[in-house]
Parts: structure tokens; sequence; C-alpha cells
């Protein structure tokens, strides 16, 4: 049998035969489901009403702020003396609201009062209603009745937008999340599996057995023999989970059958983006699931499986170089993964702008530059991308990880063998040049 | 079976093999000796195909050397032990063995062989981890030589082993080379050397400082000394006389003729000659002499 295969075959076996690995392939579905149940059950049951007292010294605003499923409201006044402390606990409020008296019939001072610091969500919604109802009473003084006010309130323009090589409709909101989410594996699979790699690295330099094994096989067959089995071993592990979700899409009616309408909401969700949030309202569901299947999802797969094998590739390469320079010090490896890590993360970053913005030149940028495009890429391409970009894209990718890759085994072929001394980048940079 | 000609390899900051050439004879055993950080694990390195000289050129069985067609035809125990810690043993042997290039079957039944021989049978569904650090010796030992080597390497073959063991792996180790195995032996333990090597390499700070068959280099650095156990009183002689204790006599003469006059000298006196033999310096002896005149290596980092 080929060597390179026996290598392959161990790294593969020795980590699926793990307890480790069948426990990890459970406990990550059910903890992430837990954790999606979780968000979900919190934003669907109403939390308790927060109680807000306003004393109103304008009277502009008296009878006129209306409560929500989140705040209650409640008038009151302030006795003679009293101090703001005492507001709160005598008319068991969580928040007042000091409205000061207009000043030449503008508005002066608006203060909002807490014991701790008053939430984001109260003062956004406070702000609102204020801003609501002066916006109303200046109409109101500009002569304009109250039918013509509703009537404004009321006209909302939506925007939707088509797609000129299918004539089809598009939704951004939909294929930012996708973008995202697809980003986001992509992102986490360079971290667990590059790791994986690394460590794989430093126990055989630890243990010594990096010299036995490269009397009988090339350093770089060593390397790649790694490598390709941790792929294999990622491939293992999505193959497992997707089985998990067709059962328990399966399974989930079964048991649940009034919990389905949410998880589109629940996918949106998980984007954190509220935009996202408000343009779905539940009667939209239908027509998102619709979108969603519309997508080209032939494409995505496609390029989802392109650009994990590329990027994985890519990056497990350097995760390797950087093992093979760590000695026994966990720290070191800390210090070491640095220059990688960071890339990473910089993609991450233009990422999370790029779902927003996918045509601006960073994320042009990022979707092009090898270190980053794995994650930057997939976040455009649900937006489609222009053909001869994506091909570039790829292109730049392949030669990336075929120059990172030849780079990397020349640094992992000395430094596996360099053992006690502390390794400077500036001596890597002289393994580079030994032939 | 094996030339090195003109071999080099720097590092940034030393010479670590620094133009050396030798030849190991087919079927010798063959010491390459040498202090700690002389060079020695750099050449076998270069030999087992781990690293490439920057110049120079190792010739095996008279071809240059090629790893993908010779390593299987080369057993290599780094001075640095190494094993998989939580692989379950026998698969690591087999796993190994396969990596030297045999097949399943054939790698199957010399397992089998060498634990049998060397009482291992019990240890194939245990890990490395749960070993003392003579039983891994002993099993890296086995993995070295299971796909029957035409040239064995073995660096520091008997640190961290206890005598029975040494003994054991020691006679392995003869057998192997009765059957023609040639055996390349690194060491700073020099009876050890006296007792298994034929010819030896002595390096230091990168360069060959004695090269010889053993017999031949005691021969050469002999100091003309003899060793003479008598019942009698050697007044006459006390030129010749290096020290003494007792009746016994370390004397040191310039040539034969001497010798024979201090024999015939007990014998016409009817002295009692109890032993009497030439003293060649050990090789511990000559190491130490040799390496000491050159100084140990300078470390400039």
């Amino acid at each position: 049998m080929n060597k390179i295969l026996l290598i392959i075959k161990r790294e593969y076996l020795s980590r699926v035969k793990k307890k480790s690995f069948l426990i990890t392939t459970l406990l990550i579905p059910l903890l992430t489901s837990g954790l999606i149940s979780t968000v979900i059950y919190f934003a669907s049951t109403s939390e308790q009403k927060q109680l807000i007292s306003v004393y109103d010294e304008s009277g502009v605003f008296t009878q006129k702020i209306k409560g929500n499923s989140s705040f209650q409201i409640q008038y009151v006044n302030l006795g003679l003396d009293e101090k703001i402390d005492t507001v709160l606990s005598r008319t068991n409020a969580d928040i007042f609201l000091h409205i000061y008296p207009f000043k030449n019939n503008q508005p002066d001072s608006f203060i909002l009062y807490k014991n701790g610091g008053v939430s984001l969500i109260a003062k956004e919604y406070i702000n609102d209603e204020l801003t609501n109802i002066f916006q109303v009473k200046q109409m109101q003084d500009a002569g304009i009745n109250k039918l013509q006010i509703d009537s404004i309130h009321k006209s909302t323009i939506s925007v939707k937008s088509y797609n000129l090589d299918n004539h089809q409709e598009t939704s951004s909101e939909i294929a930012s999340v996708i973008g995202y989410v697809m980003g986001f594996l992509i992102y986490i699979i360079i971290f667990i599996y590059g790791a994986g790699v690394m460590r794989g690295v430093m126990e055989e330099k630890t243990n010594r057995i990096a010299e036995v094994i490269i009397s009988s096989v090339r350093p770089f067959e060593l390397m790649m023999g790694k490598i390709i089995g941790i792929a294999f071993v990622g491939f293992t592990q999505f193959g497992l989970w997707f089985i998990l979700l067709l059962l328990f899409k399966v399974a989930l009616p079964l048991f649940m059958p009034s919990l389905q309408p949410t998880m589109p909401m629940a996918m949106a969700g998980m984007s954190n983006m509220h935009d996202t949030m408000q343009v779905i309202s539940q009667s939209e569901n239908a027509k998102m699931y619709a979108t969603i299947m519309g997508q080209n999802w032939g494409l995505i797969i496609g390029c989802f499986l392109f650009y994990f094998l590329g990027g994985y590739f890519l990056y497990a390469a350097m995760f390797a170089a950087v093992g093979s320079l760590v000695n026994e010090d966990p720290q070191e490896a800390q210090q070491l993964t640095l220059p990688i890590t960071m890339p990473i993360i910089f993609g991450f970053i233009i990422m999370a702008s790029t779902v927003k913005d996918p045509n601006s030149s960073l994320a042009l940028f990022g979707s092009m530059f090898p270190l980053t495009s794995p994650i930057v890429m997939l976040a455009r391409i649900p937006y489609d991308v222009p053909t001869w970009q994506i091909i570039v894209s790829m292109a730049l990718l392949v030669l990336g990880f075929l120059l990172m890759t030849w780079l990397s085994a020349k640094i992992y072929r000395t430094g596996i063998l360099m053992y006690g001394k502390k390794v400077t980048w500036k001596e890597v940079i002289k393994w580079l040049k030994y032939h | 079976m094996l030339q090195l000609l003109h071999l080099k390899k720097y590092y940034a900051t030393q010479k670590a093999v620094d133009d050396i050439s030798f030849t190991v004879p087919q079927g010798s055993i063959f010491g390459l000796l040498g202090p700690n950080g002389a060079g020695k694990s750099s050449i076998l390195r270069m030999v087992t195909g781990i690293t490439m000289p920057d110049e120079g050129q190792i010739l095996f069985n008279q071809e240059p050397f090629d790893m993908a067609k010779h390593s299987g035809l080369i057993g290599y125990m780094p001075e640095e032990r190494g094993l998989y810690k939580k692989m379950k043993i026998g698969e690591q042997v087999l796993y190994l063995a396969q990596l030297k290039g045999l097949s399943k079957q054939d790698a199957l039944a010399k397992i089998k062989y060498w634990f049998q021989k060397l009482e291992m049978e019990s240890w194939w569904n245990k890990k490395v981890e749960d070993l003392s650090k003579g039983m891994s010796q002993k099993l890296q030992f086995v993995t070295t030589v299971l796909h029957q080597p035409k040239l064995l390497i073995l660096d520091e073959p008997f640190s961290g082993l206890d005598p029975v063991n040494s003994e054991v792996i020691k006679n392995e180790i003869f057998e192997l080379a009765k059957q023609g195995t040639t055996i390349i032996f690194s060491t700073h333990r020099m009876e050890q050397v006296e007792e298994i090597c034929q010819h030896i390499v002595l390096i230091n700070q990168g360069k060959i400082i004695l090269e010889g068959q053993v017999p031949e280099i005691k021969q050469r650095f002999k100091l003309g000394e003899y060793k003479l156990v008598v019942d009698g009183n050697l007044e006459p002689f006390t030129k010749f006389i290096h020290s003494n204790n007792g009746n016994e006599f370390v004397l040191r003469f310039q040539d034969k003729k001497e010798y024979r006059q201090v024999l015939q000298y007990c014998l016409d006196h009817q002295f009692d000659i109890l032993n009497f033999n030439e003293i060649l310096p050990s090789l511990h002896e000559i190491f130490i002499q040799e390496v000491e005149g050159t100084a140990g290596r300078k470390f400039d980092r």
C-alpha cells in the first residue's frame, strides 16, 4: 500500500475510533440546538413587563405614551421636596422618566432614572415614543388634522429587488443570513480542524516519533497524510451531523408540531441582525421559505465544498508548520499561532461587513485574498457574484494553497527535528532557504 | 555497504559535519563514536535520509542514496526514542512495519516471531504509556529490526536498559550481525564499543579524529607497557619500572630486547613468573586523550 495512504488511514482511524470523537459529534448539535431553543423560548415567552413612572412637567406627553409588551407606563406626580430616589419605591416602578417643562415651546430635558443602568432597549423605546408624540404635536400645531396624520403614519414603502439574470425576486435579508451562516461555518472549521492538525504535529514532535517516521517517509508525506486524514475526520463529522439533522427534521413534527413555523425565525435570529428580524413577519414565512428554496443551492454548496477544502488545506499547512516549531510549552504554541489566527479573524470581520455590502471594495479584496477568501467569498455567493470573480478567487486560493504548503513543508521538515531551544521567526525564515 | 564521501552539513552557527568520509564494510559492526554534540546524530540523520547533506555524497551499495529505494533496507533507532504513547502497541508496530514497505501479512508474521522471542506477546493491546522505560526500549528495538534491514543504525541502544535486557539486546545484535546485517553503532560508552565493534570512527567537532580496526588502533596507541607479576626483586631494572604494587610491576620498554632482558633475569634467579602481559590502552583512554586534545565543541549561539 502507498505510504501516504497508510498515514492517512492511521490519522483518520486513530481519531475517529476515539470515544471523544463520538461524544463531541453528538454533543455539539445537542448544545447548539439547546442554545437555539433557549433563544426561541426567551424570545417567544413575554418577559416580565417593566413599569415606567412618568413625571411630565411639560404636559405635552401626558396620557400619550403607549405601553408595549415589555413596558408599562404610569403617570405620577412628584411630591414637594420629594427626592428621585424615593419615587421608584413609592410608585413601585422600575424606571422613572422625568420630563422637564418646555422652554419657549421647545423641549428641554428628558431624563431616565433607574437603580443600576438603563437598558438600551428601554432608552430606545422611550426615545422613539417621545419623538413620535412630539412630531405629531408639531404637525397638529401646523394645522394638519388627525386623520391626515394617521394616514401619513400608515404610508410605508417596501422595495423589492429582482435579479436580471433570472428575473426572480431576490431577498437581501435571506442572502445575508445564508452568507453569514456559511462564512461562520468555514471560520469554525478552519479553527477546529486546523488546531487539530497542529496538535497532531506537536504530539509527534514531543513524542519523538517524527524522527522514526521520517526515516521511512518524506516529511512532506507525513505532513500531507496528517492534513488529509484530518480532513476526512471533518467530512465524517459533517456527514454524521447531516444525518442527525435529517433525523431531527423527520422526528420533530411528530413530537412538537407547534415548534416548526418558528424554525426559520430561529435561523434569522442566529444572524443577530435587527433589520432582518423586523422585515420578516410571520405572514411572510411562506414567501421566505420559497425564497430560501429558490436560491442557487447547487452553486452555494459547490462553492462551500471548494472553499471548505481550500481554506482548510491552506490553513492546515500553516498550522502544521507552527506545530513543528513548538517544543513542549503550550504557551509557545499560543504565541506562534498568532500570525495564523490574525488573518482568520480579519476574514471574519470583513465577512461581517460583507453580508451588508457585498460589493464594497473591502469585500472584493477579502474575497480575492487567499487567506480571507474562504470566509468572505462564501458571504458574497448568495448575492450572485460575477463568475469571473469566483474563478479568479478560486485560482488565487489554489495558488495560495500551493505556495503556503510549499513554505510550510520547508519549515515543517526542519522544525520537526529541532528540539530544546525556542525558535524565532528570523531563524524560521532562514530555514526556508535550506534545500 | 555504505560510503560517505566528503559529507558536509553546516547550520547557521556551527559546522555540524565538516568534510567527513568513511566506509562501512558489508557485515561489520561499525562504531561511530564521539562526545556529545560531535556531529554523530547529524551524520546518522543524513545516512537515513532524514536530512540532506549540504555537500558530499552517500553511496549505498555503490549507488547514490535514494530514500524511496533504500529506506526499506535501513533500520534506524534514534537516540531520542519515539513511539505514539496512546496507540495500541500491536497496531503501532504493524503501522511502522508497513511504512517500511512490508505487507500486512508479512508484518504480522514477523511481529509474532519477535514478540515471542522477546516475551512480549501480552503487549499487543497495551499502550506505550503503560510500559516502563526499559520495556518501551525493547519495543523500539523490535520496531527497528522487524523489516530485516540490511543496514541497522543504533544510536545509544543500551541507554535505559537494565543489565538483563541489555544482554538480551546485545545478543540479538550479535545474531543479526552473524546473519550478515551491517550495523552502525553510535555511542559514547567505550566499554560497549570494545565489546561489540570491529571498526570505529571517532569524530569531534564535526571532523574525524581517529579511524580504523579496534585491535589496530589499540596497537597504534600502546605505550610499550607490560604487566609483570613476579615473586622476586627487580632491583637492577628500576629504570624500566613505571609503577609497582607489591610484586606487581608495570614496566615500560622501548623495544623487545629490554623485556627479554628482564624475563631472562627472572628466569636466571628462579623467580616465579605468575603473570606477564602487554598492556594495551582501553578505547576509553584513547577517546579521552584524543578528545581532550581538541577540547570539545565551543558553543557560539
